[in-house]
């Protein structure tokens, strides 16, 4: 039986704001994630020029070599708006929650093997920093991509590599102690096996176009990164090794990465999408920087699998490849 | 048996450290001042920024959690508020009013400290003010869609919302709150967190945010009261983190303290011209009252800030500069303001009105030394000519103040009955100001001041016309093609509430939804 509730009617005069309607070319009522994101960057009439940055208006396109007809057209597959981000964020998190304490709860850890818990910690604790590092680069690309869609998605996506980043020293702590923090820091900033991924990060801290940066950062290195440590070695090789409870608590950064990634690939997508020049920039960036990740990860993964490192490295590529493809690229 | 080592316990504020701070390391491959090219050109000394005292402990996963119930309980009230036609509930229309001067003058600079948070995150060397300002980055993105999603609502049913994000851009008014912040934003990042992280949400939030939120509780908006309040708990970090800012940066060196009472003394007049917008709003243009502007700044400012001020002084700082000059004003400026926008509210995105005699009586009692003698025979007069036919509306352009860009109303201090020009030469061009702190702020930074996009120079220079307009065919009229550049409705977004749409549907949908007709 249907309960026909009645409440007052009245007319509105129109749907949504002009900005989104023009848009559109109809007014109709749009979706929050539209309705807070579309358009919203200033576009013109800017006042004064930036003083740290006199050659340039407040927001420019000529920060990046990218050229786009319409920068609202870097949309986030996922819609996320403030709301819908803290809300599944809020969710992952108290999955992580419950896989942190049923971990420490059953006394996992002293369970793992000693070899996987000491390959554990060699290998997570010094990626706190790369994590710290993303952070610092998806604040530039926030701060300085032109169009509101690809800013407001990158302050999430600083924040979430914040958010890893204390995962991984909580899993440090967990795994080891305060001073296994302190002994991987010593050897991400000493230790020769992470030099060419050091090196690598802090290159990338001088990148000025935010494009650039969104594909040395976003696309390339977590392209590897997470596929080769989060879904190969932890997932497959250390969970095969007795180390499952390890896969426990980095399931947060391995569910991160696949729904990240839609985001990463639509972007990179349309702007390859929008001609052809966009579509070389983007390459010849990626060919810049690639085999430096590439070669950069090889010795990381070493730590964990040893010899089997360039054989889960050329899988993990291979993967990326197809990647690449899809978005219109090649490795 | 397996031997427990006990683990080193971490306390909560070593805890927060190796969580931020303990993430950061030195860099070797690439140089310091590459990697933070902005922090050196304003001249602040920062020796050690381990210094840093962080304001608040909140880690990421504690954050989305919180953050999350607030927006979940926040968009249920939205929801609700939408869905009951909440708007009707308003004490009466004229109040939807000061929602519409929240939308277009507020909520964009929302976004902008956004962006603004981000880049000076990203500036600064040191991971612990990185991370409280990359969160509040993040804040700000929250607070202008709330604000969005929840006005979104009154944009509906109501003008003066329509096209918000081109007249914050555009809009003579409205190019008083945007300049301040681009001001702000192309600004070092130093004086950028002293001007919006100390004294705009520290000092002065209290007078725009509060007023806002207030009035919309007072005056039965359950739809702005309720982002205003989930807001609060935000802002209370956002404060903490701007007064962390002060005191660090004078803690750090000596040298920094004279820059730091400038830019201080800057951004609280600065910011003070932005409430301007407020102050009228608080004493004409809310049906049910909170209290009054003056009210407001003797308490906020005065005795609040007074005491701050009081507390700062061990770091050699004084009160800003210009308190004297405001305490002069605060009999006359939201006055002032109104006259003004009664004159001009033909351009204007929101409707304005004449107070009735219940409301001077109230500014009477409010303003004591001031509203009989120099404001209540202005609007017996004009509501006289109105009632014969003969209502006023300037269409002649003001003068704008090439530093503050509101326009020439305000007085002499000491003489509320003669304008206040100032004005300065230079490279051979006159500039003019609305007071002797704007003129000191242009003589100050005159290469960044110039560039100001006034909008009645750019009116006069033939910048606010709709493509293909010619400006010299025969009947031109001006003000109707800057109306329609701006995309502001003549007859339905501005002039007189008396007489407008809205007030005429809203009575007739308030009618509809109490009585039986």
């Amino acid at each position: 039986m249907q309960i026909d509730l009645r409440t007052v009617t009245i007319k509105p005069l129109r749907q949504t704001f002009d900005h989104i309607a023009r848009y559109l070319g109809t007014d109709k009522p749009v979706s929050r994630y539209l309705e807070g994101s579309l358009g919203i960057q200033p576009k013109d009439v800017f006042h004064y020029r930036p003083t740290w940055d006199p050659e340039h208006e407040i927001f420019d396109v000529r920060r990046t070599k990218i050229r786009m007809k319409d920068w609202d057209a870097l949309k986030d597959p996922r819609q996320f708006y403030y709301g819908a981000y803290t809300s599944a964020r809020a969710r992952q998190q108290d999955t992580a929650e419950a896989n942190f304490d049923f971990v420490e709860s059953r006394g996992l850890v002293e369970t793992l093997p000693e070899d996987v818990r000491q390959a554990a910690v060699a290998l997570l604790v010094p990626l706190r920093h790369v994590a710290w590092g993303a952070n610092m680069n998806n604040a530039a690309v926030c701060a300085y991509a032109y169009g509101g869609m690809t800013a407001q998605a990158a302050i999430y996506q600083s924040m979430d590599q914040l958010g890893i980043a204390q995962y991984l020293t909580r899993i440090g702590l967990l795994l080891g102690d305060v001073e296994s923090l302190a002994a991987g820091k010593q050897a991400w900033t000493n230790d020769p096996v992470w030099q060419p991924l050091r090196r690598y990060v802090e290159d990338s801290f001088v990148v000025k176009d935010p494009f650039e940066l969104h594909t040395v950062q976003n696309l390339v290195l977590d392209g590897l990164l997470y596929p080769l440590v989060y879904d190969t070695i932890i997932d497959q090789i250390f969970a095969a090794r007795g180390g499952a409870a390890i896969a426990m608590l980095t399931q947060f950064m391995t569910q991160w990465s696949a729904e990240t990634r839609k985001w990463v690939d639509a972007t990179m997508k349309a702007i390859v999408a929008e001609s052809e020049e966009n579509r070389t920039v983007v390459q010849d960036w990626v060919d810049a920087w690639l085999p430096r990740a590439k070669e950069a990860l090889l010795p990381v993964a070493a730590i964990a699998v040893s010899e089997q490192a360039p054989a889960l490295l050329d899988e993990v590529m291979e993967g990326f490849a197809q990647r690449l493809a899809k978005i219109g690229l090649s490795a | 048996m397996d031997m427990q080592v006990a683990k080193k316990k971490l306390g909560l504020k070593e805890k927060y450290q190796v969580m931020t701070r303990d993430l950061d390391w030195t860099p070797t491959y690439q140089k310091m001042e590459d990697i933070y090219p902005y922090v050196q050109y304003e001249g602040i000394k920062i020796h050690d920024w381990d210094r840093w005292e962080d304001p608040f402990r909140l880690t990421m996963d504690a954050y989305w959690k919180y953050q999350a119930e607030k927006e979940k309980k926040l968009y249920a009230i939205i929801d609700a508020y939408a869905q009951n036609n909440g708007h009707l509930n308003v004490t009466d229309a004229r109040y939807i009013n000061t929602v519409k001067l929240f939308l277009t003058g507020v909520s964009p600079l929302e976004y902008m400290a956004h962006r603004g948070f981000a880049h000076v995150g990203r500036a600064f060397p040191g991971p612990g003010p990185r991370v409280a300002c990359l969160m509040q980055s993040l804040d700000e993105m929250r607070h202008f869609q709330t604000q969005v999603h929840a006005i979104s609502n009154y944009n509906k049913y109501y003008n003066g919302f329509h096209d918000f994000r081109k007249w914050h851009d555009r809009v003579w008014y409205l190019s008083v709150p945007k300049s301040f912040f681009d001001d702000a934003i192309t600004a070092g990042p130093f004086e950028f967190i002293v001007a919006i992280g100390f004294s705009f949400e520290y000092v002065l939030t209290n007078l725009l945010f509060v007023p806002f939120v207030s009035g919309a509780a007072y005056n039965g908006d359950m739809g702005t009261m309720a982002y205003g309040f989930s807001a609060q708990s935000d802002e209370a970090r956002h404060m903490t983190l701007g007064l962390e800012v002060i005191k660090f940066i004078l803690e750090q060196d000596p040298a920094n303290l004279p820059i730091v009472q400038r830019w201080i003394d800057k951004w609280t007049w600065r910011g003070y011209r932005v409430l301007t917008l407020v102050a009228m709003m608080m004493d004409y243009m809310l049906p049910k009252r909170t209290m009054s502007w003056k009210e407001a700044w003797e308490i906020y400012f005065e005795e609040n800030g007074g005491a701050l001020f009081r507390d700062l002084a061990r770091y050699g700082i004084r009160m800003p500069k210009c308190a004297e000059t405001i305490a002069f004003e605060k009999d006359h400026l939201s006055h002032q303001a109104w006259c003004t926008f009664y004159n001009y509210t033909a351009a204007t995105a929101f409707h304005t009105w004449l107070p009735n005699e219940d409301e001077m009586q109230w500014l009477s009692a409010k303003y004591p030394d001031s509203f009989d003698k120099y404001y209540r025979p202005r609007f017996d007069f004009w509501r006289e000519q109105a009632a014969k036919g003969n209502r006023f509306y300037n269409t002649t352009l003001p003068m704008l103040c090439q530093t503050c860009q509101v326009p020439l109303f305000f007085t002499e201090p000491g003489d509320p009955t003669k304008i206040c020009y100032r004005e300065t030469d230079y490279k051979g061009m006159k500039y003019h100001f609305c007071s002797d702190h704007c003129k000191e702020i242009f003589e100050h930074e005159p290469e960044k001041y110039v560039q100001a996009w006034l909008p009645v120079h750019q009116i006069y220079q033939g910048n606010c016309f709709p493509e293909g307009t010619d400006p010299t065919a025969e009947g031109f009229d001006p003000l109707k093609a800057v109306l329609q550049w701006y995309n502001i409705i003549h007859g339905r977004d501005n002039l007189d509430f008396e007489g407008s749409e809205d007030q005429r549907n809203f009575a007739a949908w308030r009618a509809q939804a109490t009585r039986n007709v």
